[in-house]
């Protein structure tokens, strides 16, 4: 059985590789349940009917909501969802986020990982997807990423919550000598309406969680959500008004240590010569301890107060060996423009696009070269987690993104057994998938084992952070495009490289595994776009850079959403077609797709004549499953371009709360465009020049446009909305920019040639 | 030394140097205020030195010169400030590390202004930063509460 799990671990990350193990060991443990990690800890009175669900005799209800709460509203959402086939109000249940454990595993982060677009409905794609579904069984990583939480909890959460429902109905109807059948429910109640006897839930939990739970439950119909489908006020409002301390960083514990790290800050890099003396005899520190992780090398300083422990951490004296990648920006940006010229995998390969392009004639060639920079993420939060390693068992809290790796590279790091180890999930102060990243938990868990058993709290400063991220990859692309006489495109190729995110992932998380195969993030939101090319081509290359890269919001759409749609606006521009109009002609096959851009042209009133000094840029990016459109209008102003209003058009197939994905399309749009508008990270003597808000700001309340924002509901698949808002925004705002300048720009950010108001 | 923080008098004893922010947050357990730069760049842990919105995570100890309010001090989640009420109405936070601070800044902007212009808050806001895109949200919060103090509730 080793092969299981060494097959699983193999495919993690890779994708299409994956259905292998899964075809190869069968459905057996598909099927199998994992246990119910609730059993465990039980308070007095408390029954549990599965993984999400406990009920208390007092009728306290807890629904656990198993993945990473990082702003995105998804704790509230999957609460909903068992609340709905419950039949108890939010406002009537607690919600936790619970324990690291495999039965929290998410299959539908997996599902899109195969060579195909969303839209691809082929057999292939079908079984590839849920091949690796029960890949994600297999794999079980309780992970928050890839859109994919509501996705992934829409059928498993509901069954929840009505299985849970059955049961007290059933145990109710023994109890009154009724037929189950007679009994309602509402409000966390059971009532007999002929007799006008109730019950609570409490009151019967014990003994439902002691009958078998039936084989079928039906689920309710649409029509007859009370909570789904409608904007939920969110369970955690109260607290993040009130400062309540929710956050990683408040963890407050008896006899606690405070600490920072002070690593590399030349990645993979070991220090050569470190002068800890001066730092060591500093006031309030207590101990200062060199750290090896997978993630790079350094020091933990622990002391009495975060302040001291910052100001030893400045005060050390190391010298740091070369990096083995290039040492400045200009060397990185040579290496990638190299790999574009080698051969690359070509994840999309429609028509024949090198006959097409061998007799081209000049004037119907548009050709052109884009690139993007590294990015940090740049959560609000700065990196932190709190451990206690004490009688043999570790104990950590921190806002992370995936509690089981946390939970295993843990265990590893301290030499103990992954039953030693109790993961706290905390809120976030934001993720973007920052918090998918293990080192800030292994720091804290190695520093952990030297304090003789009191807790540490170790806080990042925002330097620290910012110079060790797993980065947004820098990327180029190649372009060229031949226009046919009635000036639409009849073969389009495109060429990315960059530095691949799975490759640097698995050197962190899992070492011992090469990375097989190529890299789908390289190519996606380019390769997997609903429009129609007789000849179309688009591949990836995979750079050899080191600098660690990892997934930043919307990961390779991030990157692929401004060249593909940059690239789109090009086209039109050469062939003198209007841009909406040929993306609707190119998009025919797609009704999804053209009713998106019809709807958010409409908004924006897109064709009206607008004043002087103001014009509108639009582009289109299906992401994680949902198809959205941006329209950016800008201005010019005397202090520079001001960035006025964003239209949002999204078809996310079924909106489960319209209040919450509004929400996250803007929050996606402005993420995008303060990227778009200054943010890179570039590199100098082997180190990242950037380090606080002042060289790595984002949007400021002063830049933010206005929004208007459209869901649709046509597709007949739920897509993800956490992430798909970014995409479209950077290419809207570049095209609105050569709309009103002339100016066209291919290289972000956008501050290096125009200016902002 | 001796701080007041939120109404309570403290005694710490800390170097003048230390950031009012670390004190709050390591010595006195006031977690409200969030570390987010450390060189007063994003706002996180704005709080209140006499009424007036300061950046506590550079304003060393020693300088600190009239009594502290933090957001745990302006309103409780079972008596709202009305500004907290705005942002509970109009369901601004997402990831909400940022909004102790907006918050705070929005006040100390309400008390001064009780009917600010877009301009007006674009000023007193713009060194708060939220990486969530909070912004429009913000904005209609902070309207919504300057009509909730201007009605007395």
């Amino acid at each position: 059985m080793a092969s299981v799990g060494k097959i699983a671990r193999r495919t993690f990350l890779i994708g299409a590789a994956a259905v292998a193990g899964g075809v190869a060991v069968g459905y057996y443990y598909y099927r199998k349940p994992f246990p119910n990690p609730l059993e465990a800890d039980l308070g007095k009175g408390e029954a549990t009917f599965n993984p999400y669900v406990k009920i208390g005799a007092d009728n306290t209800i807890t629904i656990v909501a198993p993945r990473a709460e990082m702003g995105q509203g998804i704790s509230t959402t999957l609460a909903v969802m068992v609340a709905e086939e419950l039949d108890v109000g939010l406002d009537q249940v607690k919600v936790e986020h619970g324990p690291a454990s495999y039965a929290y595993y998410n299959a539908a982060i997996l599902e899109e990982g195969g060579p195909f677009a969303f839209f691809d409905e082929g057999m292939t794609a079908q079984a590839v997807r849920s091949g690796l579904g029960v890949v994600g069984k297999f794999l079980a990583v309780q992970a928050t990423g890839g859109s994919a939480s509501a996705r992934d909890g829409f059928d498993k959460m509901r069954q929840a919550g009505a299985a849970a429902r059955h049961l007290l109905i059933a145990a109710a109807a023994q109890k009154l000598g009724v037929a189950a059948a007679d009994l309602e429910t509402a409000n966390g109640s059971i009532l007999h309406k002929a007799s006008g006897k109730s019950l609570t839930y409490g009151a019967v939990a014990a003994a439902a969680a002691t009958m078998a739970p039936s084989a079928e439950v039906r689920l309710k119909d649409r029509v007859d959500w009370k909570l789904l489908g409608k904007p939920q006020k969110r369970i955690d409002m109260l607290a993040k008004v009130t400062g309540a301390p929710i956050f990683g960083i408040d963890v407050r514990l008896p006899d606690m240590l405070y600490g920072t790290v002070k690593m590399s800050p030349r990645f993979w890099a070991k220090p050569v010569k470190a002068d800890l003396a001066k730092a060591e005899k500093m006031p309030g520190v207590i101990k200062i301890v060199p750290l090896e992780t997978n993630y790079g090398h350094g020091f933990g300083i622990i002391a009495q107060n975060t302040w001291a422990a910052f100001r030893a951490a400045d005060a050390i004296d190391a010298q740091w060996a070369d990096p083995e990648y290039p040492l400045g920006s200009a060397a990185i940006s040579d290496v990638l423009k190299q790999a574009l010229g080698t051969k690359g995998s070509a994840m999309r390969d429609n028509g024949d696009v090198d006959t097409a392009f061998a007799d081209a004639p000049r004037e119907r060639m548009v050709e052109a070269d884009y690139a993007v920079p590294y990015l940090a993420h740049a959560t609000m939060e700065p990196m932190n987690a709190t451990a206690r390693f004490s009688d043999g068992a570790l104990d950590i809290w921190c806002g992370n993104q995936a509690p089981t790796l946390v939970r295993q590279l843990c265990a590893n790091a301290v030499g103990i057994g992954q039953d030693k180890v109790t993961v706290h999930t905390t809120f976030m102060g934001g993720g973007f998938g920052r918090r998918t990243e293990m080192d800030f938990s292994l720091c804290a868990a190695l520093m952990a084992k030297e304090t003789g058993g009191r807790p540490i709290k170790v806080t990042w400063t925002r330097e620290e952070d910012m110079r060790h991220d797993a980065y947004r990859p820098a990327a180029v692309g190649k372009f060229q495009a031949r226009l046919g006489d009635d000036g639409m495109p009849v073969a389009v190729d495109m060429k990315i490289a960059s530095p691949s995110v799975i490759a640097s992932t698995l050197r962190r998380l899992f070492p011992s595994i090469p990375p097989v195969g190529p890299d789908k993030s390289i190519v996606d939101g380019a390769y997997d776009q609903p429009y129609t090319i007789a000849n179309y081509r688009v591949s990836g290359v995979a750079a050899p850079v080191s600098i660690p890269v990892g997934f930043w919001r919307s990961v390779g759409s991030s990157i692929n959403g401004f060249f593909h749609e940059g690239f789109m606006d090009e086209i039109a521009t050469a062939g003198k077609i209007d841009p909406v109009e040929m993306r609707k002609r190119l998009m025919a096959a797609y009704p999804s797709a053209v009713k998106v851009v019809e709807k958010v042209a409409a908004m924006a009133k897109w064709g009206e004549a607008l004043p002087a000094g103001k014009a509108k840029g639009m582009a289109f990016t299906l992401s994680f499953g949902s198809w959205v459109g941006e329209i950016v209008q800008v201005a010019d102003t005397p202090a520079g371009i001001r960035i006025e209003k964003v239209w949002i058009a999204a078809d996310v197939g079924t909106a489960l709360d319209p209040g919450i994905i509004e929400a996250q399309l803007i929050s996606g749009a402005i993420y995008g465009l303060s990227a778009a508008m200054g943010q890179q990270i570039t590199f100098a003597d082997g180190m990242v020049e950037q380090s606080n808000f002042h060289d790595f700001d984002a949007m400021r309340i002063f830049q933010c446009p206005t929004f208007e924002v459209a869901i649709l509901e046509n597709f007949h698949k739920m897509g993800g909305v956490g992430e798909v808002g970014t995409p479209p925004a950077a290419p809207a705002l570049a095209n609105a920019i050569f709309a009103l300048t002339g100016k066209r720009i291919r290289t972000l950010p956008l501050s290096t040639m125009v200016a902002f108001a | 030394m001796r701080l007041t923080v939120d109404g309570q008098s403290f005694d710490i004893d800390a170097d003048p140097a230390m950031p009012l922010l670390w004190a709050l947050r390591d010595l006195i357990g006031k977690t409200g205020p969030k570390f987010g730069c450390g060189i007063a760049a994003c706002g996180a842990c704005t709080v209140h030195v006499d009424g007036q919105p300061v950046r506590s995570c550079s304003l060393p100890l020693g300088q600190v010169s009239g009594a502290v309010t933090t957001i745990e001090g302006i309103g409780t989640a079972d008596r709202l400030h009305p500004v907290q009420q705005a942002w509970l109405e109009e369901q601004v936070a997402q990831c909400g590390y940022c909004q102790a601070g907006q918050i705070m800044s929005a006040v100390a902007l309400l008390d001064e202004i009780a009917d600010p212009s877009d301009a007006d808050i674009d000023n007193a806001m713009g060194g708060n930063l939220c990486r969530c895109g909070t912004y429009p949200k913000i904005r209609s919060a902070i309207r919504k509460a300057a009509a909730l103090k201007t009605a007395g509730l």
